[in-house]
C-alpha cells in the first residue's frame, strides 16, 4: 500500500489539517468557525462552554447558530432546565424562530440528564441546551453517544472548574470574562486540532444601544437622576 | 387459518409476572389435579393429571391457581379482536382457538408466508404459545392446529390426505359414538374418510356427517364472525399481588400489543387512554394518559406507560389491572414515505415520552406577547404551538428573572457584586394603570466590574428602588 493510498483513508489524519469531515452548523462569528472542524459548532456531538460567571456572554455566543438552526430544520432547539427564563422578546430579536422551542422543566436532577439524553437521542432536536452540575464523565458519554444517535448539537454550559477533568464531548471552549462586548474564547479541545489562545470575537450587534421609547411615555432631557447628569 | 393456544389457562396466568417461577393451572374442589403446568414446574416433576397435594411435595416453589374460565373466554375474544388486524372474519371456537378467514388478505401480508410470520411473532410478544394450521376448509384447519399439525394445506383435492393421520377425537364427537367406530376398526380420519357417505349416513346421526362434509369441503361452513366492540375494555387478573412498577410495565405491555392489534383490525388510533388498578380493600388507582398525537404504534405506547408507571406511587400491591380506549379514532390518512420522514410525529413522540416521566406541565413552548410590561412580554405555550408573528423589540436581555430582584444601594448607586456602572440611555415604561398592575419604571443597562450586563430598573414612584430583572448573557 502506498503512502498516497493511506492519506486517503478517512481514519487517518493529517497533523496541521483540520479534518473535512466534520459536519458542523456555522457559529456565525467568522474567526471562530475559521479555527472550528467543519467551519462551525458541531453536530452530532457534544460542545461544552466553560465560563467564569454567568451572565458573560455564554448564551450570546450561540445565537447566531440557533437562529440559523431555527429557521433551517423543523426540529426543537430544547433547553432543559435553564437556569433563568429565555427571554421570548429578545430570542425573536435575535432571529429565532419561537415556535421551535422546547423548554424543559425536570423536577430532579436525576430527570433532568434523562431529558438531555432523550432529546439528543430522539433525532428531533437540532440542538440541546442544558447546565449540568455533575462531573461525571460516563454520564457525558452517555450524552455525547446521545447526540450522535440523534444528530444533535448539544450543548453544555459548565463552570470553568471543570476545565481540568477529561470530558468526551467534541469541543471545549472556554468562555473569558469580557470587557466591553467582545467575546473572548480560547479553544480547549477540537477534534483534529491543538487548543488555541484567547480568541477575540468581535459582537456584531451591541444590546441595549438601541433606545426604544415607547411613545406615549414622558421622557423629557431632565429626567434622569442627580447623579448619573 | 386456525389458530389454536393448546394452553390458554396457563397462559392466561403468565401475562404478568415471569416465566421462571413453577405455575400449575388446577381444577377446582378439594382434591383438585393440576390440569396444566408450565415449563419450570415440569422440569420439577409436575406434570397434567397429578394430584395439586403431589404436586406441591415435588416442588416447593410451585404457584397454584385454579383455573378460571372467564379469563379464558375473555383472553381468547381479547386475542379474537387483536386478529382483526389480519382479516375482518374472525370466528371463534371455544375454548381455545380462532378460526380466520385469510384468503383474501394473503397478498396485503406478502404471502401466507409473510402472514403467518406476522402472527407467530405477534403471539409470542403477547405471551402466547399458539399452533397455526390453514386449510381450505375452517373445520380441517382446526382438527390440523388441535393435533398440534402445524400443516398448511392449499387445495381440497390435498385434504384427505392431510388429515389421514389424525385420530378420530379431533372431531369432538361423543366418547359413545367414537368407541362404536373403534369397535368398527375405524380409529384414524383415513379410515373414516374411506367409506362411503351413503353407508355411514345410515349409521351415524345427520349432524356427524354433516361434519365430514365440512370438513372436506362438501359442504359450506359459514361460522358466525366475531365482532369486535365499540371501545376496548380489557381487565387482565394477575396471578399474584404486584407491587412492583416493573412487573405491571410487562403485564401493560401485552395490554397495549393487544389494543393495537385490534386498532390496526379498525384502521383506527388512540390518543387518550385510561389504566385502573385495582387494590385489595383499597381505592382504585386510576391513570389517565393522553399522547401528543393519536397513535397505535405499540412500542411508542408502552414506553410512555412505562414511564409513566415507573413515577407513579402504588398506595399497595395491584391484584387486577384494566385497561381502556374509551374513543378510538380514525388513524390519519398518511402513509410513511420513503423519502420524506414524518418530522412533524417525530417531534411529537419526543414531547409525549418527556411529559410521560416529568408531567404536562414541565414542557412548554414559548412566546412574545405585544405589551409594554416585560414580565408580561412572553408566555408560555403549548409545546409547538404556532407563535404569533410580532415585530421583534431590541434590547432586550436574553434572561429575565422569575422576580425582579432588589438591589442594595450605595450613596444612591445600584450596587450588585460591587457598584453597577449604568450605561448611557435608558427607557421609560409606564403601563397597566387600567389592570391594576401598574408599572412606572426607568430601565437602564447596567455592568459590573467583571463586564457582565444587567438589565435593571428603578421604580419612578414609592420607594424609588433599583431592581434586577434580566441578564444579557
Amino acid at each position: 500500500m502506498s503512502l498516497d493510498q493511506i492519506l486517503q483513508r478517512a481514519d487517518v489524519w493529517r497533523a496541521g489539517r483540520l479534518p473535512a469531515t466534520q459536519r458542523a452548523v456555522a457559529s456565525g462569528f467568522e474567526r471562530l468557525d475559521a479555527r472550528l472542524p467543519g467551519g462551525g459548532w458541531p453536530r452530532g456531538a457534544l460542545t461544552e462552554i466553560l465560563f467564569a460567571r454567568e451572565g458573560t456572554g455564554t448564551l450570546r455566543l450561540l445565537m447566531p447558530a440557533l437562529a440559523r438552526l431555527s429557521r433551517d430544520e423543523d426540529r426543537w432547539i430544547c433547553w432543559v432546565a435553564p437556569p433563568w427564563i429565555p427571554y421570548a422578546p429578545a430570542l425573536q430579536d435575535a432571529g429565532i424562530d419561537l415556535s421551535r422551542v422546547l423548554l424543559v422543566h425536570p423536577g430532579v436532577r436525576q430527570d433532568g440528564l434523562w431529558a438531555v439524553e432523550q432529546s439528543l437521542r430522539s433525532g428531533t432536536c437540532s440542538a440541546v441546551l442544558a447546565w449540568p452540575t455533575v462531573n461525571d464523565s460516563a454520564v457525558l458519554r452517555r450524552l455525547q453517544l446521545a447526540a450522535e444517535a440523534g444528530d444533535a448539537s448539544g450543548f453544555l454550559f459548565r463552570s470553568q472548574s471543570v476545565a481540568g477533568s477529561p470530558s468526551p464531548a467534541a469541543l471545549r471552549l472556554q468562555l473569558h470574562a469580557r470587557r466591553g462586548d467582545d467575546l473572548v474564547v480560547s479553544l480547549l479541545k477540537r477534534r483534529g486540532g491543538q487548543p488555541t489562545g484567547p480568541l477575540h470575537l468581535p459582537s456584531r450587534q451591541a444590546h441595549g444601544r438601541a433606545l426604544v421609547v415607547p411613545a406615549h411615555s414622558a421622557v423629557a432631557a431632565g429626567c434622569l437622576p442627580s447623579q448619573w447628569q | 387459518m386456525c389458530l389454536h393456544i393448546p394452553q390458554l389457562p396457563l397462559d392466561v396466568f403468565r401475562h404478568s409476572g415471569s416465566d421462571d417461577v413453577p405455575l400449575a393451572v388446577c381444577g377446582t374442589g378439594r382434591h383438585s389435579r393440576v390440569l396444566f403446568c408450565n415449563m419450570p414446574a415440569q422440569r420439577q416433576g409436575v406434570c397434567p393429571g397429578l394430584p395439586l397435594a403431589a404436586a406441591r411435595a415435588l416442588s416447593r416453589s410451585l404457584r397454584s391457581v385454579a383455573r378460571n374460565s372467564d379469563a379464558e373466554r375473555q383472553a381468547l375474544e381479547s386475542l379474537a379482536g387483536w386478529a382483526t388486524q389480519f382479516t375482518p372474519v374472525v370466528s371463534l371456537s371455544p375454548p381455545d382457538a380462532l378460526l380466520l378467514e385469510v384468503e383474501g388478505s394473503l397478498h396485503l401480508f406478502g404471502g401466507l408466508t409473510g402472514l403467518l410470520e406476522r402472527a407467530r411473532h405477534g403471539l409470542r410478544s403477547l405471551g402466547y404459545v399458539a399452533r397455526l394450521a390453514s386449510a381450505p376448509t375452517p373445520l380441517a384447519a382446526l382438527c390440523l392446529a388441535r393435533c398440534g399439525r402445524e400443516r398448511h394445506v392449499g387445495d381440497v383435492a390435498s385434504l384427505p390426505a392431510a388429515l389421514a393421520s389424525l385420530p378420530l377425537s379431533v372431531l369432538d364427537w361423543e366418547q359413545t359414538l367414537v368407541d362404536r367406530l373403534q369397535g368398527m376398526g375405524v380409529h384414524r380420519l383415513a379410515e373414516l374418510l374411506r367409506l362411503p357417505r351413503a353407508g355411514l349416513a345410515r349409521r351415524l346421526e345427520p349432524a356427524c356427517v354433516e361434519d365430514l362434509d365440512r370438513l372436506v369441503g362438501r359442504r359450506p361452513d359459514l361460522r358466525p364472525p366475531w365482532r369486535a366492540p365499540e371501545r376496548f375494555r380489557r381487565r387482565l387478573v394477575l396471578p399474584a399481588e404486584v407491587s412492583r412498577a416493573e412487573a405491571l410495565s410487562f403485564a401493560v405491555r401485552r395490554l397495549v400489543l393487544e389494543l393495537c392489534g385490534w386498532l390496526r383490525g379498525r384502521d383506527a388510533a388512540v390518543q387518550q387512554l385510561e389504566i385502573c388498578l385495582y387494590h385489595r380493600d383499597r381505592a382504585v388507582t386510576r391513570l389517565e394518559h393522553g399522547l401528543q398525537r393519536r397513535s397505535r404504534d405499540a412500542e411508542h405506547i408502552a414506553g410512555l406507560l412505562r414511564e409513566r408507571l415507573e413515577r407513579l406511587s402504588l398506595p399497595g400491591p395491584v391484584l387486577e389491572l384494566e385497561m381502556r380506549a374509551e374513543r378510538p379514532l380514525a388513524m390519519a390518512a398518511t402513509s410513511p414515505d420513503l423519502f420524506t420522514p414524518a418530522d412533524g410525529d417525530a417531534r411529537a413522540d419526543l414531547l409525549d415520552r418527556l411529559r410521560a416521566r416529568l408531567g404536562d406541565e414541565a414542557v412548554r413552548g414559548l412566546d412574545v406577547v405585544a405589551e409594554h410590561r416585560p414580565e408580561y412580554a412572553w408566555r408560555s405555550l403549548e409545546a409547538g404551538e404556532a407563535s404569533a408573528c410580532r415585530p421583534a423589540v431590541a434590547g432586550r436581555p436574553l434572561w429575565l428573572l422569575p422576580v425582579p430582584r432588589r438591589l442594595r444601594t450605595r450613596d444612591g448607586r445600584p450596587c450588585l457584586h460591587g457598584p453597577l456602572q449604568l450605561e448611557p440611555g435608558r427607557e421609560r415604561v409606564e403601563s397597566g394603570w387600567w389592570d391594576g398592575e401598574e408599572v412606572r419604571r426607568d430601565y437602564f443597562v447596567a455592568r459590573d466590574s467583571a463586564g457582565a450586563c444587567y438589565w435593571i430598573y428603578r421604580e419612578l414612584e414609592g420607594g424609588h428602588g433599583w431592581y434586577l430583572q434580566g441578564l444579557f448573557d
